[in-house]
């Protein structure tokens, strides 16, 4: 019986954590580059709704989530300009980018909300197993190739990777919209997959946890896997409690623990003191 | 650097005008690209634009509730300016003033605090709300280094769940035949409004008394100088003695405080009730981020841009009733105002002068 309600919560914990893994790393490697993107919850709204109108139309789930890359880069791609080569403020930035996600995903998707989806994916499918694997390739490519040390010196040092004659502005665009990226693929099996259904403001905050995420990773791709099934599971708990407790301090719990494991990593001196050095400055040429 | 006959010239301190003329750029150019979002969703833009401006400015029964929308802008607005000013960035005002609003309610419905004394205590104790809930994540930033994006935000969420648990649970109204409100506040517990609109003229002149407090506490005050010190240069700070926890919890009290502030006005001036948290507050906690933007640090410019706001928020009412838009249109343009606020500020640095001809 206890086995059996362990292996459930797992099992649970993997499907809400499918999400959020992937909206994790895609933060992992933008912060890596050098940029805060606090947009996540804004390109995952947008991922979801771009998935759901592409699966409920054409019947084709792994299209949607295709189309959902492409919305959540094309957003990342806003912030980008911003921050990048207008060096406005990345916190402000990224806020922006959320409001606009969620108000223009409730806008858009107004027509499919109620809609039922055929062609839906299991919680636990190929994205899950898919996911994974992308972390492992990811963290290989961040500690052990010419591409993933170009990524990190942005983000440690931008001046040193100019230097080399490495372009930073383009490293950071790309780790920017690859980020934004995984974030509407994020979305997108929210709504093909975890609830397949659209409703305005479907990810209830989940952006903002993958971004804690990618902190007390410590910006670790392997890390953040362990942390978005840890997220997963409790999420499940929450709901699993509601037996026994009332809904809304269970509901409360995931976003405590957030601040209570930011507050614990932080503490051993670990977390976000790795983080890198020139997170949230913008590069200017020429300045030091 | 020269183009043709006009010469840019890099400024070190743009003058308000300038700052002014940019300011007005960039919410032009965010409604433009409104317009273009409501045409791709099959309203003419033209038409929306038209329907907005005569459902707000050009009608005199709507423009109360511009003023009404402005109330809690302007008071959650004025703490951003200061947080901001500190370099802390608290994006937990929407949990400030749900806790506001949360203590105010427990002293209207369950304290034995008598009825001429209500209104100012619920005032105070909507002010310690809102500053302890913006006082937990400064101690977590002083004492774990936690981010204080991550943790203001999180005890937005907590302070949602907070509010919709009461409803639901322990202080659901017996009189409200199982809807999820607490009891209507007593007469003593509603702050008085002008009669045939919604303004609970009480609270803002609170948050105009607030903005003039908070200008003062920046420009002539020595706690005010620590914080500006603190904010522009934190090396300067540390070794001017100036002790950063001090100045940051200061600034969260007020900050925190006033949004809590702002939750008092919103149960006891307009719903008189606590109900679901995403009708006590309609994202005013976000919105006072742009509101605190578009003032550039000056307490007293936040009058002139939370009544922006307002605009914003009536013209989004406007739109949900008249053309059946989602509540959530104001988001679009929160979203497209911030976007252009903040690419347009290279700008503030460079001058445009006539050079005459080459």
């Amino acid at each position: 019986m206890m086995e059996e309600w362990i292996i459930h919560t797992i099992v649970r914990g993997l499907a809400l954590g499918t999400p959020l893994i992937w909206a994790a790393l895609g933060e992992v490697y933008a912060e890596r580059s050098g940029v805060v993107n606090l947009g996540v919850e804004g390109m995952m709204v947008l991922g979801a709704i771009a998935a759901f109108a592409l699966a409920q139309s054409t019947g084709l789930p792994y299209l949607g989530l295709l189309v959902a890359a492409g919305a959540g880069a094309a957003a990342a791609m806003l912030h980008a300009v911003l921050v990048i080569s207008l060096r406005a403020n990345q916190y402000v930035s990224g806020l922006a980018l959320t409001m606009f996600g969620l108000g223009l995903s409730a806008l858009l998707g107004r027509r499919w909300e109620g809609l039922p989806l055929l062609a839906t994916l299991p919680e636990i499918s190929l994205l899950t197993y898919g996911g994974l694997a992308l972390a492992i390739v990811l963290w290989f490519v961040l500690y052990h190739t010419r591409w993933g040390i170009l990524i990190r010196s942005a983000g440690e040092a931008p001046a040193a990777v100019d230097t080399m004659g490495v372009n930073v502005f383009l490293v950071r665009y790309l780790a920017v919209a690859f980020g934004g990226a995984l974030a509407g693929v994020g979305g997108g099996l929210l709504s093909v997959a975890y609830r397949p259904s659209w409703t305005e403001g479907m990810t209830v905050g989940l952006g903002w946890i993958a971004i804690a995420i990618a902190i007390f990773a410590s910006w670790d791709p392997l890390r953040a896997v362990a942390g978005a099934f840890f997220f997963g599971a409790l999420f499940h708990l929450s709901f699993r409690l509601q037996t026994w407790i009332s809904p809304e301090p269970l509901q409360m719990m995931p976003f405590a623990f957030t601040i209570l494991v930011l507050a614990l990593t932080t503490r051993r001196g670990r977390g976000a003191q790795g983080a890198p050095e020139a997170l949230g400055l913008p590069y200017v040429r020429g300045e030091r | 650097m020269r183009i043709g006959p006009v010469e840019l010239e890099r400024r070190p301190t743009p003058s308000w005008n300038w700052v002014l003329t940019v300011s007005a750029l960039a919410i032009l150019l965010a409604l433009a690209l409104a317009a273009v979002i409501f045409w791709s969703y099959g309203v003419s833009p033209l038409r929306a634009y038209a329907v907005i401006i005569r459902g707000t400015l050009l009608n005199a029964r709507a423009l109360p509730e511009i003023v009404r929308n402005m109330i809690p802008l302007l008071l959650a607005g004025v703490g951003l300016v200061l947080a901001f000013r500190a370099l802390f960035w608290n994006i937990g005002a929407e949990g400030q003033i749900l806790l506001g609003a949360t203590a105010a309610t427990w002293v209207a419905l369950f304290s034995p605090v008598p009825d001429g004394w209500k209104l100012p205590v619920m005032f105070l104790a909507g002010f310690i709300g809102g500053a302890a809930w913006g006082l937990i994540p400064a101690l977590l930033r002083l004492r774990f280094a936690v981010n204080e994006v991550i943790s203001t935000l999180m005890m937005n969420y907590i302070a949602v769940y907070l509010v919709s648990w009461l409803i639901h649970g322990p202080w659901k109204g017996p009189e409200m035949r199982g809807f999820a409100f607490t009891d209507a506040f007593p007469e003593a517990a509603q702050i008085p409004v002008i009669p045939g609109t919604r303004i609970h003229w009480l609270t803002l002149l609170l948050g105009i008394a607030l903005a003039i407090a908070v200008a003062f506490l920046l420009k002539r005050t020595r706690a005010g100088f620590e914080i500006r010190v603190q904010g522009e240069n934190a090396d300067a700070a540390r070794y001017a003695g100036i002790d950063p926890a001090r100045t940051l919890l200061l600034v969260m009290i007020v900050a925190g405080g006033a949004a809590g502030l702002a939750g008092v006005g919103e149960v006891a001036g307009i719903h008189r009730r606590l109900l679901d948290p995403n009708q006590i507050s309609l994202g005013f906690g976000y919105a006072a981020i742009i509101v605190a933007w578009l003032a550039r640090g000056s307490p007293l410019a936040v009058v002139l841009t939370s009544l922006f706001l307002g605009i914003v928020f009536a013209s989004g009412d406007v739109m949900r009733v008249a053309l059946q838009m989602p509540a959530r249109v104001t988001d679009v343009f929160n979203g497209l105002i911030l976007f252009c606020l903040i690419g347009s500020e290279r700008l503030l640095y460079w001058r445009v002068r006539w050079a005459g001809h080459p």
